[in-house]
């Protein structure tokens, strides 16, 4: 299938208000065409309100929206050319799957049959083949995305746009879809702007991530850029589990080191300069090894067996840190005296000052 | 970061060309150049124009100019034309009164199409949102209530500061506000009598306590007798829908009056001399407990339903007795609901016609003393005014309070239901007191029904001859079969297929303009929206005695003369009964997410398409409700229209209050049955057809309020 038209997305300086809130507070991003781009952030973070001001659900109170290079800032939900999935689903109750999907093409004034034709071959695309009779309350949850998803690509539109699309379904499932969503998107070349919260499944499916925290974007990047070199605490202990740490970096020809709570430790630098700095450190890259043998000493403070792994916690000169082993064999008892390593090359140092990328 | 220069404008603005505004200026120069500009046919404007009438010339340049305006997509341009003619037209039809022409089928059409015209064009430019859909709802709903609501009353009530010769009075307008004839206490002292507003007030205390704790003792037996009596539930909701308000002070009448029934027994038997005690404060009394209490059974009904079994469960488990429970659980949670309940029979009361104007006797009270203030022999539209603004103050106190009071948070009970358990018993001695109370009140109210039924077929019930006689169906309903069609020759039929047609007409018109507020209300976002919402309700607060004065004396002359016809009892109950409307969509609205509307736009649906393939579709139940309570509500009213209905358009129910006026009881009684069938008739039609559960019990409760 061939696309005529750009999807890419442009947000210049768009804050939303509410009375005095910012609920999107100076958000500036570009989509790509053929990318999909994940908003991710806590909840209430502005999300929802961004993506609803990519669909013209709401008005932005300052800046501008571009999508396909045009200014659309001033256009209604129903002069856009993005659709959009929403969280609930949002299928007519009172309408067929058929009626649902041909619901767009009969609003863009399509014929009858033409309008058939566009929902059937989008209905088949998705698998919903011999659903067409049904209500969408005589379908399971999953068909019910489904059919909300080829409603909403039946009239190609540039960007389409999901809402916590897996939120409403149940645990197995939310692995099949987002990888059919991705899928989709690939196949299709489609511009797809997706919110979630879920940090797992942001990685999973994104060319580029953007991070929200407050109303603001904290960071942008690819999966691998946000999780390797995180630019704030925030984002560090968002994006998986950190162990966060303040000292003081301090950065010789010969190597770098970071010291915290008397004891120093070699770091990769990553070109970062001596002085206060706050380190990263993944949990799973801390090997909890015996006393003496690893640049930190401390105390088996809990080990909770999981069977893949054991999580510790071990009290340090740096903090209690959490780390999660592999080796379940040689597992450590609580109080016991024990060391902890990590390669220098796992240590992420976090910019000192939270600045957001804008 | 750079902003955009237009950061002042955070609305959407569309992008095509208006294609309805165009064709709306072709219908304002149709209705300019082809149909007659005033009332009662005649001339059209253009005629008019050609024939030297200068002042129809500038609407329409205006017509053709907006049709230029919206043909090159010049909005601003659009919005201004409208403006200038709307307020042109109405300027020049004021300035002439008396003198010129009223409007008629042409002008009305312009001036719906100009205000149409500007509500789009200033949408266009981005108020509402860009959206003109809503712009154009929002503005003519608006339009069409200050017309037939605020313009009425507003002028009704100056009407109190002039004498009876047209001149400004403000100090006998004082003087009537004032008089001891309102609000003197002599009945406290002994002695004289008391003013017509502390007789309506203690009144409508008495009734508001009366019935708000006959509406408790029911509801506690219904709740705790569990489905046994599911049957009184029904009756009580259904009861208030198809009953005239005057139907209840007639069966008293034949029960209790000097000759009535029952007074006959008691007199044949126990030498109880007969008397005219029902006349009076008594009679009007029973007669609203009787016609108001199902209103405070259902709300009360709801309140302790929505009091969860599990608190007065936790409560028992925490070791409390019943009495504590009931003391401490059960009575603060329905407080709200019994101050409401109070509140509202207190409002019923004041606002009731059809009772007091058979039974009040020399007890005047306010509404039938505005009544025969305007239609009496005096004729004193100034007094019936100061009147009516003592009414409408003693009733916007009311609401006020309920408001302050209350607020929503007893209407919230009105639709809860109990999460499972089973209702603590109440104490013995007290469910005795309550079922042996409740099972006589269910009786009484039985009776004055079967009387009311069956008395149409006896000699004259009024007087307690009781022979089988058929003969007031006969002159009321007879039909004569005899020159082939049949000719409907009963003295009823006219008021009746009057009253038909009018509520029928009037009906779907009520639930499009209740409907649609309620759409754009819960819906849509603007500037003024919970002005918008005061607006469409403030109908309900506003007796229905005070409408009909207001329109009487601002519907009778020129350019707004619509007295005498058809129409203007149509647009009566259209505004009176359009809260009902209001309130009904809202709540049905409250359960149709609005993502589904969403859906629908960025589908790329118009405002129009998502209102009429997503919104009303689901709204089916909202739409059916409204339809059928407009038309029982237009069917059974009384106290408005009684002004407006004439000899050739009258109303069943003013028909009937004539013949009681006149002492023809067996005939009233014998309509007043027609009606009541009549409309279970038609209520249990549309619930075998849309089934019951559609007629949510809720939407009785709520809907019977403001109904008088
Ligand atoms: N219609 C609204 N009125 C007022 N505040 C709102 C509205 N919608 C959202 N907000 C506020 O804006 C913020 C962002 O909301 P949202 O975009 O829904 O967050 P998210 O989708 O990231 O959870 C929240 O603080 C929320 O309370
Ligand atoms: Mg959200």
């Amino acid at each position: 299938m061939t696309r005529k038209v750009s999807g890419e997305v442009v947000f210049e300086g768009v804050t939303k208000r509410y009375g005095d809130v910012r609920a999107v507070d100076d958000v500036s991003f570009r989509v790509a065409d053929g990318e999909l781009v994940t908003l991710l952030g806590p909840s209430g973070c502005g999300k929802t309100t961004t993506l609803r001001m990519v669909a013209g659900l709401e008005a932005v109170s300052q800046g501008r929206v571009l999508i396909g290079g045009e200014d659309v800032t001033l256009r209604a939900a129903n002069e856009r050319n993005v659709s959009m999935v929403f969280q609930s689903y949002a299928l007519f109750p009172h309408m067929t799957v058929l009626e649902n999907v041909c619901y767009g093409p009969v609003s863009m004034r399509a014929s009858k049959d033409a309008a058939r034709e566009l929902a059937a071959a989008k209905l088949a695309m998705l698998g919903l083949t011999g659903f067409e009779k049904r209500l969408p309350s005589e379908l399971s949850g999953g068909q019910q995305q489904r059919v909300a998803v080829a409603r909403s690509l039946v009239l190609e539109p540039a960007v389409l746009l999901f809402d916590e699309p897996l939120s409403n379904l149940d645990a197995k499932l939310r692995r099949r879809v987002r990888e059919e969503i991705r899928e989709l998107q690939q196949q299709l070349q489609l511009t797809v702007l997706y919110v979630t919260h879920d940090q797992e499944e942001a990685l999973a499916v994104s060319d580029t991530v953007i991070v929200m925290d407050a109303g603001r974007i904290a960071q942008q990047g690819t999966p691998q850029e946000l999780y390797e070199a995180p630019n704030s605490r925030f984002l560090a202990d968002f994006i998986g589990d950190a162990n966060l740490i303040d000292g003081e970096l301090t950065v010789t020809a010969a190597g770098a080191s970071f010291a915290a709570g008397g004891v120093a430790a070699p770091v990769r630098a990553h070109g970062a300069k001596s002085g206060p700095a706050t380190l990263a450190l993944r949990p799973h890259e801390l090997r909890v090894v015996a006393a003496g043998e690893g640049v930190l000493e401390g105390v088996c403070r809990r080990a909770a067996y999981l069977g893949s792994r054991v999580e510790y916690v071990v009290a340090t000169p740096w903090g209690e840190l959490l780390a999660f082993d592999g080796d379940v064999r040689g597992r450590r008892a609580r109080d016991e005296a024990v060391g902890i390593a990590f390669d220098p090359r796992a240590a992420i140092l976090v910019p000192r000052q939270e600045t957001g990328n804008r | 970061m750079a902003n955009h220069a237009e950061a002042l404008a955070p609305v959407f603005v569309p992008v095509a060309r208006d294609r309805v505004a165009l064709a709306l200026a072709g219908v304002a120069l149709l209705a300019l150049v082809a149909l007659p500009w005033a009332l009662g046919g005649g001339a059209s404007a253009l005629a008019r124009a050609i024939g030297g009438d200068g002042a129809y010339w500038p609407l329409l340049a205006a017509a053709v100019a907006l049709a230029y305006a919206a043909w090159r997509g010049h909005d601003r341009a659009s919005a201004a034309i409208c403006a200038v003619a709307l307020a042109w037209a109405f300027v020049h039809a004021f300035a002439l009164g008396k003198t010129g022409p009223s409007f008629g089928i042409g002008a009305a059409l312009t001036l719906g199409v100009l205000t149409a015209g500007l509500a789009r064009s200033v949408a266009r430019r981005g108020a509402f949102h860009g959206d003109a859909t809503v712009a154009t709802i929002v503005v003519v709903i608006a339009a069409l209530l200050l017309v037939f609501i605020f313009f009425p009353v507003g002028k009704s009530l100056v009407a109190a500061l002039f004498d009876a010769q047209g001149r400004f009075a403000p100090g006998l307008a004082a003087e009537r506000l004032l008089s001891p004839d309102v609000w003197g206490l002599g009945c406290l002292s002994g002695g004289t009598r008391c003013g017509v507003a502390v007789n309506s007030a203690l009144l409508a205390t008495i009734v508001g306590l009366g019935s708000t704790a006959i509406g408790l003792v029911l509801a506690l037996v219904v709740q705790r007798g569990g489905s046994r009596y599911s049957g009184v539930t029904r009756l009580m909701s259904i009861l208030p829908i198809i009953t005239p308000p005057f139907v209840l002070a007639l069966a008293l009448v034949v029960l209790f009056g000097r000759t009535g029934v029952v007074t006959g027994w008691l007199s044949d038997w126990f030498g109880i001399p007969r008397s005219r005690w029902l006349y009076g404060l008594p009679g009007v009394t029973i007669a609203q407990l009787l016609t108001f209490s199902p209103i405070a059974f259902m709300l009360l009904l709801g309140a302790l339903q929505a009091i969860s079994p599990a608190l007065e469960e936790a409560a028992q488990t925490l070791r409390a007795s019943r009495w504590r429970v009931f003391r401490t659980v059960t009575w603060p949670l329905l407080r709200p609901a019994l101050a409401n309940a109070f509140l509202l029979g207190f409002v019923e009361s004041l606002a009731d016609f059809g009772n007091p104007i058979v039974l009040a006797g020399n007890y005047e009270v306010l509404s039938t003393k505005i009544f025969f203030a305007v239609a009496g022999a005096q004729h004193d539209p100034g007094r019936a005014a100061a009147l009516a603004t003592v009414l409408l103050g003693l009733t916007l106190v009311a609401f006020w309070l309920q408001q302050r009071w209350i607020g929503r948070r007893s209407y919230v009970t009105v639709s809860g239901k109990g999460d499972g358990g089973i209702p603590a018993p109440l104490p013995r001695a007290v469910w005795l007191g309550c079922f042996g109370f409740a099972a006589a009140w269910i009786v009484f109210t039985l009776a004055c029904y079967g009387i009311i039924l069956a008395g149409g077929f006896v000699k004259d019930i009024g007087r307690g001859d009781m022979a089988l006689h058929l003969g007031h169906f006969a002159s009321g309903f007879g039909i004569d079969f005899s020159g082939g069609a049949p000719r409907f020759t009963g003295s009823a039929w006219n008021s009746l297929f009057t009253t038909i047609e009018v509520a029928a007409v009037a009906a779907p018109l009520t639930a499009a303009v209740g409907l649609l507020s309620a759409y754009v209300i819960t819906r849509h976002d603007f500037a003024g929206r919970r002005a918008f919402e005061f607006l469409t309700m403030v109908s309900f607060a506003i007796p229905g005695t005070v409408i009909g004065v207001a329109y009487i004396v601002a519907f009778n002359v020129a350019p707004l003369e619509l007295t005498g016809g058809m129409a203007i009892l149509v647009l009566c109950f259209v505004f009176r009964n359009m809260p009902v409307g209001v309130r009904a969509g809202v709540a049905a609205l409250a359960q149709i997410d609005k993502t589904l509307d969403e859906a629908s736009s960025t589908l790329r649906a118009s405002t129009v398409r998502t209102l009429t393939r997503v919104i009303l579709p689901l709204l089916k139940p909202a739409i059916v409700a409204t339809l059928v309570f407009s038309f029982t509500h237009a069917m059974t009213a009384v106290s408005a229209v009684i002004f407006l209905a004439t000899a050739k358009y009258n109303l069943a129910t003013v028909y009937i209050i004539g013949r009681v006026e006149a002492g023809e009881y067996p005939l009233a009684i014998a309509y007043s049955s027609v009606l009541i069938v009549f409309m279970l008739a038609v209520l249990l039609a549309v619930q075998a057809a849309v089934g019951e559960a559609r007629l949510g019990r809720r939407s009785a409760a709520a809907l019977t309020v403001g109904h008088s």
